[in-house]
């Protein structure tokens, strides 16, 4: 294996929404900054000098949440309201565990990126007056099928932005609690990476595949959330001692049955009610938050009222035909999938609860970070599904945060930039990192070159992920127990996914991919065991099927208006609350 | 769900290869890209617009209620081309326009 060093000063680890804007807006800063005054360069700052690299696992053209498209922005402050309208939809809707200061800082940008992303090629339907068409209270219509090409190509514009595709980030290089840097591999050409940065900003997205899925067989990865979305950022700040928030509010999506598309399309698109076997209007019965909806239909199914629909018959032809390019241009098995069996207007569309995912874009769960998005590792920035502490982002929501993370981290890195400069301290000194260095890239070639010489492994990586999701499914509340665990049932799982921790030393690849399938599994061990420990850690059942805890069913306001946050201590992952922030505060720190 | 791959028509020129949000895709000695893993497949469908020769079909498995019917896109006229094959040899296109918002 060849080894790579790599010197840059802002690294951008996954090329998804969050991290491609990240780059554009580090990027446009600093040339704006360099054209504006020649003289800020003297002060240390890098202007146009700036080096940004973004490594990706795939290829940013395709890569992350938006690969086959979008069909609406669904976090847009429409005429008549305001970011605080928005910030209260998301609190409400989250029962209250939010941080209000991420909810206004990416509210109050909702309108500035979407223009951009217009003027980046974006089409958004509008009227004749040239206004946006709304869809509902906070979202506008677009053709999205391209919106990660408009993206990648605005990226690759760039001049001080290098990107390097098919390359897998496993660690963080951390020292005192301080960021330096990340090591990788290249999946297809046999290539190490040590790379060296001034910051770094993590956007690698949320965990899916920790639970068992829909469709367990040929069709497993059929799911909402991307299955190469790992939790790979999660895992390597757990390692590292970053402190995380709210896991136990997993994220479970109402999906069109078997292709798992998505639902709202048909609800708030065609208006779309949710409807029991019986043909009973259900979803006024549980509430119509977004976990309400979810656990009322598991509720119907349990008591004999399934399976539960979409009621779309009778549906105009004009209708259902532009439910079938809709589709088309977010979720093509969908439209494949009328085509095959019976249309909308013909047959109602029958809806289920995903598997539980883990992701910040969607519910609370991630890092938990300061209003600039600096996490609790000194350097590292983090943004879109990976940051916690902000649901309902979207598509708009994780373009806002990787505007705040490059601002944030461009900004560290200028008042840092002086630190690179020849130190005062004595040579011993880099000699002594250079060697601490030199140790960290040996231990890891020589762990990856372990899994390529073992042979004879009894068990595949294959076989241990099905093993961790089907213990996560039976015993923390996946789709067998309708999502509901006891505390009993969690330490079942916690001892099960120890064993198959254990078992993954053994593990054996044949190429660089088949060692980054390794990484990822042990990604995955790492997150579920933190959600485990965040799910055994909140008494209450606050969302219904979010986190269905068994042995305290109810909601409890008194000792749970709180955050669960964890940081890993001494191995373990050690939960502890704090405090929520205050009503319409706008500004976070991170005490030291 | 997945795709299938016709290496006759394949000319190897990799850009199913380089989309693939998995890297699932891959070439082999004799220049024509094959799916390594085919049940990793997510379904996104970027392969079948890369592909300028046509020659990857995305299909349902039949866990997902797939009925032996295969997908691919051809751009006509600036528009997208959605070509449905059903079994049963009958056809059907959908075209849609790039530069036409969604109405729901």
């Amino acid at each position: 294996m060849k080894i790579e060093r790599i010197k840059t000063d802002l690294l951008i680890i996954g090329g998804g929404t969050a991290g491609c804007y990240a780059a554009i807006t580090a990027a446009q800063d600093a040339s704006q900054e360099a054209a504006e005054s020649s003289s800020s360069n003297a002060a240390g700052n890098k202007g146009a000098d700036l080096k940004i690299l973004i490594v990706e696992k795939a290829n940013i053209k395709r890569s992350g949440c938006l690969a086959a498209g979008v069909n609406a922005l669904n976090a847009y402050i429409t005429e008549g309201r305001t970011p605080k309208d928005y910030v209260e939809y998301a609190k409400k809707d989250a029962d209250g565990i939010v941080r209000e200061d991420l909810l206004y800082s990416i509210s109050e940008r909702f309108n500035e990126v979407t223009a951009h992303l217009e003027k980046l090629g974006l089409v958004i339907l509008k009227d004749k007056d040239g206004k946006y068409v709304t869809r509902g209270n906070r979202n506008i219509k677009i053709n999205g099928e391209n919106i990660k090409p408009i993206l990648a190509n605005a990226v690759k514009k760039l001049p001080n932005v290098t990107v390097l595709n098919h390359v897998n980030i496993f660690d963080f290089s951390v020292h005192g609690n301080k960021i330096d840097g990340a090591y990788g591999f290249g999946i297809e050409n046999d290539t190490f990476y040590a790379i060296e940065a001034g910051a770094v900003i993590i956007a690698t997205g949320g965990a899916a595949g920790l639970y068992r899925p829909n469709n367990p067989g040929f069709s497993r990865h059929k799911m909402w959330y991307p299955p190469f979305n790992t939790g790979a950022g999660y895992a390597m700040g757990i390692r590292h001692g970053a402190e995380m928030t709210t896991f136990e509010m997993r994220f479970i999506a109402l999906r069109c049955k078997d292709t798992i598309a998505p639902t709202g399309t048909l609800a708030q698109g065609v208006g779309a009610k949710q409807v029991n076997s019986l043909g009973e209007v259900y979803e006024t019965k549980y509430g119509i938050s977004t976990s309400e909806r979810v656990y009322g239909t598991v509720a119907e199914n349990l008591e004999g009222r399934g399976p539960c629909y979409l009621r779309t018959v009778g549906i105009s032809d004009e209708q259902e035909e532009s439910l079938l390019k809709a589709y088309l241009n977010m979720a093509p098995s969908q439209t494949i999938r009328w085509l095959e069996n019976e249309t909308p207007s013909k047959a109602n569309v029958e809806i289920e609860g995903t598997e539980p995912y883990i992701v910040g874009g969607h519910t609370a769960s991630g890092y938990w970070v300061d209003t600039k998005r600096a996490t609790t590792i000194e350097g590292l920035y983090a943004a879109g599904d990976v940051a916690g502490g902000a649901p309902q982002k979207y598509v708009t929501g994780a373009l806002a945060e990787g505007e705040i993370a490059a601002k944030s981290a461009v900004e560290y890195i200028n008042a840092t930039v002086d630190c690179h400069a020849p130190l005062q301290g004595s040579r011993n000194d880099v000699e002594t990192e250079a060697t601490i260095k030199e140790a960290e890239i040996a231990s890891h070639v020589a762990e990856i070159e372990t899994y390529l010489s073992q042979k004879n492994s009894l068990y595949t990586t294959e076989q241990l992920e099905e093993a961790m999701q089907i213990a996560m499914d039976e015993y923390a509340g996946g789709i067998t127990t309708g999502y509901g665990y006891t505390e009993k049932q969690l330490n079942i799982a916690k001892e099960k996914i120890d064993e198959i921790e254990s078992l993954t030393g053994k593990l054996s690849a044949t190429d660089l991919q088949e060692v980054m399938y390794i990484y990822e599994l042990k990604e995955r061990i790492t997150v579920c065991k933190s959600v485990i420990a965040h799910l055994a850690t909140r008494h209450e059942t606050r969302w219904h099927s979010f986190a269905e805890n068994l042995d305290y069913p109810g909601k409890d306001n008194i000792h749970w208006r709180k955050y669960v946050n964890s940081r890993l201590v001494n191995g373990e992952i050690k939960t502890f609350t704090r405090e929520l922030t205050a009503e319409g505060q706008k500004n976070y720190e991170h005490q030291h | 769900m997945s795709i299938n791959i016709d290496q006759s028509k394949c000319i190897g020129c990799g850009k199913c290869h380089d989309v693939c949000p998995g890297t699932l895709i891959k070439i082999n000695e004799q220049k024509k890209a094959f799916i390594k893993y085919p049940k990793d497949c997510w379904g996104c469908t970027s392969c079948i617009k890369e592909c300028p020769v046509h020659a990857i079909r995305f299909f349902l498995g039949e866990d997902i209620g797939g009925k032996g019917s295969k997908v691919h896109t051809e751009k006509v006229n600036g528009l997208i081309r959605w070509i449905v094959e059903f079994p049963d040899g009958s056809v059907k296109h959908i075209d849609i326009d790039p530069k036409e918002s969604n109405k729901y």
